[in-house]
């Protein structure tokens, strides 16, 4: 997708071109749109990072003692359950070795939702500096211009009457004590 | 009178000015969300937790409600006019409902899809309010052995019945389950997990989690998933059915209501089965079943109906159980902590006022749904028109001063960003944020519990079994775990037998 073209515009099928599909047709073009699983790498990854995290807090609640079933001590629930994200995250390493149908793949798209991230700590690094409104305005404006492909005019448009109606809402209306400029 | 005199004051409460706005709003927001695709109920509820600190618990609750059950109506005029399901418990209502549309039949078929909703929504208020005070009496003799048992069912029904990987939705609620055990032991004031943190000392909040996973994870979510381009909706003529058309689904309104009204009880059962089991009901009752997909006007009525009574009777065992059946239940539950509530069998009789009021206000609700989707249809069909990059920001914007507000803390807001970037991250990697959400939040309930169990069983786990419901439930629970093992093995073994006798006959040929 160009980014330049608004999104409700694209890929948009004339409706004459649309054939009335039955059910499993549907079902089968919904399976094809649908973004790829994330594949037998991601699940050995991510199942590891969960072992990982099982395996962390059997140790530290081994350290705070784990007592007896009649007489447990703190440790005793977080390490059951601990030692259930790592024996399911084993079993998990295994069947998922050929992929399975989970997740998704990252794809070139995804680096709009680290530009949505990056733009959202953004905002909480600056709005105690230098109010909500200015990094209000910057966020509007990027996720409307370069991740919504909105046309400039009408991205700056919106930005300004969204982050007015905040003000409004939020400082005006509500007296909330959000930090701000003005 | 003793059984009617509680639920007429709570018309008195739902009567209230400020709770009647709230209801309105709750599901105008709900309709809203609905329309939207983007967006679900359990994101759009978690984004507004900050706006239930300001008012009075029953208040809060009705407009939580209200955006719940109001988006079942709403997702259904996407999937009509647009062949995108709105919410996953409209999906259903797309095979007939957007061929019904290009027959000409879009307003037949949100006329019919608002009056079945209604009469499910309102089938399963009336149910709700007889079977409620009966679940919360039984529920009452419930010692920890029970509530153990019940919440390790609840949990791992709602981490099975999700789509996906099974086994990686059991590793989020297990994750879930210890998150919550961070914080200073109840029993014996230990700190656990809070590595000399102040701030940690009470336990993680729960409405970063909620807002992060759930609301930020979603919005970031969105922004990749770079939605399925919509076309121009169908234009909506008259939206007032035929008596034909009443009539013709008037058998299947009934019986989706009352389906969907007895999955919804079920942990993990609500809207979503509910429409997908009534599709399927409807389609095997039809004397013609291959009508079904090319515009049969009871594949609308009969899951729409089940989803708005299924959404309507999950809040029975969170309201009497305190077991909340699925993420959304799971969010008014941590709504109800937030406000000093313990959802649980004596809610009816320590706070009769909210738990009628709630109840009642859904009545209001109901009818306020029906006039937003059969008058003012043509309104919502305009928003539509509304384009996701400009809702966006808005989303994002609403989130952050939203969590900024709850505690005047930029700390909380850096939270939920965070928690966001897990919850999107988890998505992408097959991990479902919901049992994480609905396991942390019962997490300190099944530990406690577990821990008085063994007090009072004296260190016998085996004691769980002898006492009849939790014996019961714990039965069901290993049934519920093993039995995927089991199918896969049998299957394994079929198609094996088959290999072997195909090889048999190969040979002897």
């Amino acid at each position: 997708m160009r980014a330049d073209k608004p999104p409700h515009l694209e890929e948009a099928p004339a409706p004459d071109e649309e054939e009335i599909l039955t059910p499993e047709q549907l079902a089968e073009v919904w399976a094809a749109e649908a973004p790829e699983p994330a594949g037998p790498v991601a699940n050995l990854l991510s199942s590891l990072v969960a072992l990982g995290l099982g395996l962390a807090g059997m140790l530290l609640s081994l350290k705070l003692g784990l007592g007896t079933p009649a007489e447990p001590r703190p440790g005793m629930w977080p390490f059951i359950v601990s030692l259930v994200v790592a024996v399911l995250s084993v079993v998990q390493v295994v069947i998922g070795r050929t992929g399975g149908k989970d997740g998704e793949k990252f794809s070139s798209y995804s680096w709009y939702a680290a530009i949505g991230f990056a733009t959202l700590i953004g905002m909480v690094l600056l709005m105690p500096v230098v109010g909500f409104e200015i990094p209000s305005l910057l966020l509007c404006f990027i996720w409307m211009r370069w991740l919504g492909g909105e046309r400039w005019r009408s991205a700056t448009m919106y930005s300004i009457l969204i982050v007015a109606a905040f003000y409004a809402i939020f400082i005006a209306a509500l007296g909330t004590t959000i930090p701000r400029l003005f | 009178m003793d059984f009617f005199g509680p639920v007429l004051d709570g018309f008195g409460v739902v009567l209230d000015p400020t709770n009647l706005l709230y209801c309105l709003l709750g599901v105008a927001i709900g309709m809203l969300i609905g329309v939207l695709p983007g967006l679900g109920p359990a994101a759009t509820i978690a984004i507004l937790l900050p706006l239930t600190y300001g008012v009075e618990p029953v208040t809060a609750i009705i407009m939580l409600a209200g955006i719940f059950y109001g988006a079942q109506y709403g997702g259904t005029i996407t999937s009509v006019l647009l062949r995108i399901p709105g919410e996953a418990s409209s999906v259903v209502t797309v095979f007939d409902g957007y061929v019904l549309a290009k027959q000409g039949r879009a307003g037949t078929a949100l006329g019919i899809a608002a009056i079945g909703s209604f009469v499910g929504g309102t089938i399963g208020i009336i149910g709700l309010t007889f079977l409620a005070p009966l679940v919360a009496g039984f529920a009452l003799d419930f010692g920890p052995p029970e509530y153990t048992a019940l919440a390790l069912l609840g949990i791992l029904l709602v981490a099975t019945i999700s789509g996906g990987s099974k086994i990686k939705a059991l590793i989020a609620a297990a994750l879930g389950l210890f998150l919550a055990t961070v914080g200073r032991d109840i029993f014996t004031g230990a700190e656990r997990f809070t590595f000399g943190n102040l701030s940690l000392a009470d336990g993680i909040d729960f409405v970063p989690i909620a807002m992060g996973l759930f609301g930020v994870g979603e919005i970031l979510y969105n922004l990749e998933e770079r939605h399925r381009a919509a076309a121009a909706p169908v234009a909506v003529a008259n939206v007032w059915p035929s008596r034909k058309d009443l009539k013709q689904s008037s058998g299947a309104i009934g019986r989706g209501s009352v389906l969907g009204f007895f999955l919804g009880i079920l942990p993990g059962g609500g809207a979503t089965i509910a429409s997908l089991a009534a599709y399927a009901v409807e389609k095997k009752r039809a004397k013609d079943p291959s009508r079904f997909g090319k515009g049969a006007i009871e594949g609308v009525a009969g899951p729409e109906s089940a989803n708005n009574a299924a959404a309507t009777s999950s809040f029975i065992p969170l309201l009497t159980l305190g077991i909340p059946a699925n993420a959304t239940m799971a969010i008014i539950f941590g709504a109800l902590l937030i406000q000093g509530l313990t959802p649980g069998p004596q809610l009816i009789t320590e706070q009769p006022e909210l738990f009628w009021g709630v109840v009642n206000s859904m009545y209001i609700g109901n009818i306020l749904l029906l006039i937003m989707s059969i008058p003012l249809v043509g309104l919502f069909v305009r928003i539509l028109r509304i384009r996701a990059a400009i809702l966006a920001p808005i989303t994002a914007l609403i989130t952050m001063l939203g969590a900024y507000t709850i505690r005047n803390s930029m700390f909380d807001v850096m939270l939920v960003v965070l928690f966001g970037a897990v919850g999107y991250l988890m998505k992408k990697f097959g991990f479902e944020p919901g049992p994480l959400v609905l396991a942390f939040v019962l997490g300190s309930l099944l530990e406690s519990s577990l821990r008085r169990s063994l007090l009072v069983l004296e260190g016998d786990p085996t004691g769980f079994f002898s006492r009849p419901i939790s014996g019961t439930l714990l039965v069901i629970f290993v049934f519920v775990a093993v039995w995927p093992m089991v199918k896969t093995v049998i299957e394994k073994r079929k198609k094996a037998n088959a290999l072997l006798s195909e090889t048999k006959v190969k040979e002897k040929v």
